[in-house]
């Protein structure tokens, strides 16, 4: 919130002028206000592998993090650029495959890469869009200075605590929005559903119907599938309400069977189908992607997108979005060194202390090595896990990040975070002014995971 | 709708309804120990006979006491028939339902699991029953409340009052029949002071102890106390209220679709006989039979419900 002069930067400037005249204990209540909405309100998410495994509250911060419009739009360009790219790139890899014929991609790292769906090969989804809503991670080092971690191009979550936190400062803080004048996040549920409609297959007619499809009540995210579905007005669904009928996907309703144009799912690619992917899938459709090819559906996002956000493909990403735009990057990718390559490897063995190590395919900040408050033997144990299968591997140097402040009892603290913006892709882009702002709770700590104690926070994006 | 939410809303509404007729069931049974000198511990088993889970409970415990028939009842996660297995229930249909509830109704449903979840995880003290059973009583309640002050009065809310119903008549009639052997026709016309007890207790498991003085001047009589629990329109919990809702839920849902199901032709025929029927052709053909043979329908009723509206795939 402020500069090396211990002024505040200019976006916070009307809010550290109210925050000067609270009063600590009340902002403490309005803590626990807050926390006690999230709870009753049930917005809450699952910890895998918890023994009291049910239902976690994400720590909220009331402090929001602010961003002038001026540095808004310079990330937005950049996320567009980036997003259009993945979206070509993904048309590429699965038709003509110039970027790997131009040599600039190996083809091994494609075709023997698990989130490649050969299903997918010479097919063009609807309104050639593959990725339809996409979570950009970034990390801000400094003014200006804007590093992506990765693309969220499969079923990036989130958004709800988008919606939720603003909602949230708006009725406990009504005061501070009309001091600030803050871009709308609000609209995003009615894009959404607009943008998913907007990518109807060839055989609808009429008006799209769209339906969010997720795992169930289990599933750790299903507090956001019920909340997107609720927001946009349509069927929340499980595999097990649907049915391919007549070559088409049907729900079943209290008066019989009813097409879907739209599925907007929240089920990975290995269960979609269990004719097409994993035959033990009870979550799928048997079915789907012989009606997906048929033109008689649309799935969002495109099964085999996760081919672009893969952690070995990342470091790739400067190359992809020259390939395809033409245009160097607008946003910096984090140096990314991949293991598999014997000299890669070998740096990173030797500097395994000051890295961050991540598994190419892992997610939600599992199994990954935080080198600089890792202990000793944690070193240790990480690199023989290293090298018995390098390639399973990238590593990151740690950036220099810059910290936003967080309310804690005595006052004001720095914290680590990171951001990641929503975007959603039909025939335009649209980036959601805000996104989700994840802090890493937990002092000096880089690791913003929910999973691993992550809170989440209002991020605001200043009107001109 | 998805045949998949109106399940949801049937066995939400079912199992908030069972719940809160349990902590009656209970809210009896102590009421019966605290009166009555020389009451024993075997007084829990038409409890848990009226709740349906006697056999379940002898699986677990060897002995019965009034301590481990409560906790079965109230906390003991093991039977699905516990208060707590039934807000939790509860809770995840509602939780699968979501979009179809308004916030308040979902509110009440989570802050009622909260809430009774974090009190009946403690061990229970009898000092602390009374005030335990009102507290759910109150969270259903609430949950009731909200739904009622809140939402549409469409499918969503048919399919959640025939849960409710179709579920308080088979509370009713179990209630009823574990009892039937006290309500028959006596030689003395004046029961006993045992009589009284139970005929009182009965009424209690369905809070009706005063509701039945206002309607038949006071005397308890079996008579008029089957009559109340099983013919009377007005008395909510009756046999005859429940078909009435019933029936009408289901006539919205029919005009609404433009089709009716087997499940009309069987609600219409059990509400008939609740209607024409007077106590005396009831006692006189077997109070014991008429009951186990309503509940039979209820159950069929309720398999034909989710047939006609694919609950199921």
């Amino acid at each position: 919130m402020l500069t090396a002069e211990n002024l505040p930067r200019p976006p916070y400037k009307n809010y550290h002028e109210w925050y000067a005249a609270q009063d600590t204990a009340h902002l403490i209540r309005k803590t626990q206000d807050a926390e006690n909405i999230f709870r009753k309100t049930g917005i809450t998410f699952a910890v895998y592998g918890h023994a009291d495994s049910s239902e976690k509250l994400i720590p909220f911060d009331i402090i929001p993090r602010i961003i002038s419009a001026r540095e808004w739009r310079k990330l937005a360009q950049g996320i567009e650029q980036r997003v259009l790219a993945l979206n070509a790139f993904l048309d590429d890899i699965y038709h003509k495959q110039e970027i790997i014929k131009a040599g600039r991609i190996p083809r091994e790292l494609i075709e023997r890469n698990v989130a490649f769906l050969p299903e997918m090969i010479g097919f063009k989804p609807p309104g050639g869009v593959y990725t339809h809503i996409v979570g950009t991670d970034i990390v801000r080092t400094g003014e200006d200075q804007f590093y992506v971690l990765e693309d969220n191009a499969r079923t990036p979550s989130g958004v709800s605590y988008m919606l939720e936190n603003r909602e949230t400062m708006m009725q406990m803080f009504p005061e501070l929005f009309t001091l600030n004048k803050v871009q709308r996040v609000e609209d995003y549920p009615r894009l959404l559903r607009q943008s998913l409609a907007a990518v109807a297959p060839p055989g609808c007619k009429g008006k799209p119907r769209v339906a969010v499809l997720t795992p169930g009540i289990y599933n750790s995210a299903y507090y956001e599938h019920s909340f997107l579905a609720d927001q946009m007005g349509v069927e929340l669904v499980e595999g097990s309400d649907l049915r391919v009928l007549d070559g088409k996907v049907q729900m079943r309703t209290t008066r019989g069977y009813e097409p879907i144009d739209v599925l907007y799912r929240r089920v990975d690619d290995d269960f979609l189908d269990p004719l097409t992917f994993r035959a033990d899938s009870a979550l799928g459709i048997p079915g789907i992607m012989d009606v997906y090819r048929a033109g008689n559906v649309t799935i969002a996002n495109a099964p085999g997108t996760g081919i672009c956000d893969d952690k070995a493909i990342y470091s790739y990403m400067p190359e992809i979005v020259e390939f395809y735009t033409g245009r160097k990057a607008l946003l910096e990718n984090v140096p990314t060194w991949r293991c598999s390559e014997p000299a890669s490897l070998k740096y990173v063995l030797e500097n395994i202390a000051d890295l961050v190590i991540k598994e190419v395919h892992g997610s939600g900040g599992y199994g990954m090595l935080v080198g600089p408050t890792a202990t000793k033997k944690e070193r240790s144990d990480f690199a023989e896990k290293l090298a018995a299968r390098p390639s399973n591997y990238i590593a990151q140097p740690t950036l220099a990040l810059s910290t936003v402040p967080i309310f804690v009892n005595k006052g004001i603290a720095p914290r680590h975070v990171d951001l990641r913006p929503y975007v959603l892709v039909s025939d335009k882009v649209k980036i959601i002014p805000g996104g989700l702002t994840r802090v890493a709770i937990k002092q000096g700590s880089l690791v913003v995971n929910s999973s691993q104690g992550g809170g989440t926070k209002d991020t605001w994006v200043l009107e001109d | 709708m998805l045949g998949r939410t109106a399940n949801g809303l049937y066995w939400m509404f079912r199992y908030i309804e069972r719940a809160e007729n349990i902590a009656r069931l209970v809210d009896a049974g102590l009421r019966v120990s605290l009166t009555r000198a020389g009451s024993s511990d075997e007084d829990w088993h038409g409890v848990l006979e009226s709740a349906g889970v006697r056999e379940a409970y002898s699986e677990v415990h060897d002995k019965l006491t009034a301590a481990d028939a409560i906790d079965y009842l109230l906390r003991d996660s093991a039977n699905p028939s516990s208060v707590i297995s039934c807000i939790e229930a509860g809770r995840n249909n509602a939780r699968m339902v979501r979009t179809a509830l308004t916030r308040e109704t979902w509110e009440a449903t989570n802050e009622a699991w909260i809430d009774l979840k974090a009190r009946l995880s403690r061990k229970l003290r009898a000092a602390d029953m009374p005030e335990l059973i009102d507290g759910i009583k109150h969270r259903c309640g609430l949950i009731r409340g909200a739904f009622h002050g809140s939402m549409l009065r469409n499918e969503i809310y048919n399919f959640a009052r025939i849960g409710t119903f179709i579920e308080r008549a088979d509370n009713t009639s179990r209630i009823l029949d574990v009892k039937y052997y006290v309500l028959l026709p006596s030689v003395s016309q004046v029961g006993s002071a045992l009589d009284n007890m139970q005929w009182e207790s009965i009424l209690r498991s369905v809070s009706a102890h005063r509701s039945y003085g206002w309607v038949y001047d006071g005397d308890y009589q079996s008579a008029n106390i089957a009559d109340f629990l099983i013919l009377k329109v007005q008395m909510p919990r009756s046999l005859a209220y429940c078909y009435e809702k019933i029936v009408s839920n289901l006539g919205y849902l029919a005009t609404d679709y433009g089709q009716r199901h087997k499940a009309h032709e069987t609600a219409d025929a059990i509400r008939a006989i609740l209607k024409r029927g007077s106590i005396t052709e009831v006692m006189d053909q077997g109070l014991h039979e008429f009951l186990e043979d309503f509940v039979y329908r209820n159950n069929q009723l309720s398999a034909e419900i989710s047939q006609g509206y694919r609950f199921y795939q």
